[in-house]
């Protein structure tokens, strides 16, 4: 995998199909969640993301025992999650289950943090959603420490202190797996992932361009300004969401009923409303294509691009053969047209294997740099600025800084 | 531009939710504007004035609200009336309170976003009996979005439109005191230059965290 990562994400809702008026089950939706990740990897995408809720109509309460499945049914694919919700689960937790995970994927993981929007999940899990951003920056900063340091000595605001805690197992090879911060309206979280080099997300489909223009242009600002490399060397994912037959008036009939009664948007604006002011794109596979490699002029080149492909009840058949059209008609041509004028100076998306070679580049530099005089070591650093090593680099100076 | 007219330069923005065309809503709105307006051009200010109906954005307020974000042509609104120096707020009354449409359009408005706004608040309605909705509905309203809502409000019964001096404190009395009292505020507010980022993060913020955590 290199350049760019093309997949998909799913928010795992249980919607009733409004076409048919049928509403699947629990376990008929879980199933179709494994069949669509697999599915994703059969038709050549990069990663299947899944979203984390606590509430009915979502099944995905336990993000790493669908991706140790996946992770035992597929080869390539890239397991990730849309997002975790760093703010209520507990930090610990998430530093285990997915340091296991990696290991059963032999590194074919990410994550993806998020806060969560659904107030009550706050108080079910003993937190109060006025402290979403203080819970997300405070748990980040453990966790991250967890992935990195062998013994923990940590006290914080919102977790019972630790002491002499070492987080089991290890990471693999010794390498966290690459973050990404997701976020729709908070420069607060844009900067946390500018702060220590990670990836930076935005959801996209919801809400208009300008708008994600303005974060994503924020964050790259931000990981210039804490060192991790050029603007354009910053990390950064976007969603869309896209419903495709051959003909584009097709698309349309067929979708028009399921975004009128989506849970998100539906019984407000118009499906043409809708697609004018955000990336929905409803249409042929050129279409999708054409609006696609549009992202790329309000956002930058940029390293990962997931699909919102299987929500508002349409049924598994139905989206099946939209993973069809998306892996033979769209990726094909989005990786070629997307590889075309990109600077070369632009990171390929992040994977396990890019963090090993990044880690082990830095700790031959670092044993380099202790047998040779520093003038050496000082130029290696600075060439040696690409996205991929800033979380190791980057993560200590900084916070000395802030301290 | 010279320093003077930089600073003679004020926007006034005006707010009708009145439904008909056209309606008393409207009408009180823009005798309330023209008061405001000719005191501050009496103090050598130059005013830009912007009137809105909300029923031509009524659609896109409601789909704010269910979509979470504007549309390009209700954010132009929105960015007029929270960039303004001044705010003149009329509603028609609705059932004891105002109408649905003119709190939906406060409600997608960003709640931190008309603080310090100098407001002139109005209402109409078929009798003089709904006259202090505008002291327990309007007032509260914005004062929770810490505005700064002049001391008189203004408002406007049927009869209100046919009575004479003979009627105590008239409408166009009550309309000069509120223009009186609303002229200074916009002609001391600075809004209409300040530069609004909203990326701007709270002097308190730690990407890794402000408090005891180490």
């Amino acid at each position: 995998m290199a350049d760019m990562q093309f997949g998909i994400f799913t928010v795992g809702d249980v919607t009733t199909d409004p076409t048919t008026g049928r509403t699947p089950s629990e376990h008929e939706r879980i199933k179709a969640t494994l069949a669509i990740a697999q599915k994703a990897e059969e038709v050549g995408l990069d990663v299947f993301a899944t979203g984390e809720h606590h509430n009915p109509p979502f099944i995905p309460s336990s993000p790493t025992t669908t991706l140790g499945y996946l992770a035992a049914k597929t080869e390539r694919i890239l397991l990730s999650t849309s997002t975790t919700l760093i703010t209520t689960n507990d930090p610990v937790k998430i530093a285990e289950d997915f340091s296991v995970l990696q290991h059963i994927a032999d590194g074919r993981v990410d994550i993806m943090l998020g806060r969560g929007n659904t107030g009550p999940v706050y108080p079910w899990f003993g937190e109060d959603i006025r402290q979403g951003i203080p819970l997300a920056i405070e748990k980040y900063a453990l966790l991250h420490r967890l992935w990195r340091e062998e013994v923990v000595d940590w006290q914080g605001q919102f977790r019972t202190p630790l002491q002499g805690f070492t987080a089991t197992p290890r990471p693999l090879d010794g390498v966290p797996p690459f973050v990404w911060h997701g976020s729709i309206r908070s420069p607060e979280i844009a900067e946390q992932a500018a702060f220590y080099g990670d990836g930076f997300f935005s959801n996209h489909i919801f809400w208009p361009a300008s708008h994600t223009a303005k974060m994503i242009a924020f964050y790259r600002q931000r990981f210039e300004h804490y060192g991790h490399g050029t603007a354009a060397q910053a990390i950064v994912g976007l969603g869309g969401q896209v419903f495709m037959r051959k003909n584009s008036q097709d698309a349309v009939r067929e979708f028009r009923p399921y975004f009128d009664n989506a849970p998100v948007y539906g019984h407000g604006p118009s499906l043409e409303e809708f697609t004018a002011e955000t990336p929905l794109t409803v249409g042929s596979p050129q279409q999708v294509i054409d609006r696609t490699l549009g992202f790329r002029d309000y956002v930058g080149d940029y390293q990962r691009q997931l699909f919102l492909m299987d929500h508002a009840g349409l049924p598994l058949k139905t989206v099946l053969e939209q993973l069809d059209l998306l892996g033979e008609e769209v990726v094909p041509v989005l990786r070629r047209e997307f590889a075309k004028n990109r600077p070369a100076e632009v990171p390929d998306a992040p994977t396990h294997a890019s963090l090993v070679a990044a880690a082990e580049r830095t700790a031959a530099s670092d044993t380099a740099a202790s047998d040779t005089a520093a003038s050496d070591t000082a130029g290696e650093r600075t060439e040696t600025a690409d996205a991929a090593d800033a979380p190791a680099a980057s993560a200590h100076n900084p916070s000395e800084v802030a301290r | 531009m010279t320093g003077l007219s930089a600073t003679k330069k004020r926007t006034l923005a005006v707010v009708s939710a009145g439904l008909s065309q056209p309606s008393s809503t409207r009408m009180l709105a823009d005798r309330l504007a023209a008061a405001t307006i000719s005191r501050l051009e009496e103090q050598g200010y130059e005013v830009e004035a912007s009137t809105f109906e909300l029923r031509d954005v009524a659609q896109d307020i409601m789909n704010n609200m269910l979509t979470g974000f504007p549309s390009a042509k209700l954010e132009a609104v929105i960015e007029k009336v929270t960039g303004a120096d001044g705010l003149i707020a009329v509603t028609p009354i609705f059932t004891t309170s105002y109408s649905g449409l003119f709190k939906s359009f406060f409600d997608v408005i960003d709640n931190q976003a008309m603080a310090g706004m100098p407001v002139l608040i109005g209402a109409t309605a078929g009798t003089p009996r709904h006259s202090l909705a505008l002291d327990y509905a309007l007032r509260p309203m914005f004062t929770y979005l810490h505005a700064t809502v002049v001391p008189t409000g203004v408002f406007a019964a049927s009869e209100d439109w046919g009575s004479g001096a003979d009627a105590g404190s008239t409408l166009p009395d009550r309309i000069e005191r509120a223009a009186g009292e609303l002229a200074p505020l916009v002609a001391a507010s600075e809004r209409s230059t300040q530069v609004r980022d909203p990326f701007t993060l709270d002097r308190s913020f730690s990407p890794i965290g402000g408090f005891q955590a180490q």
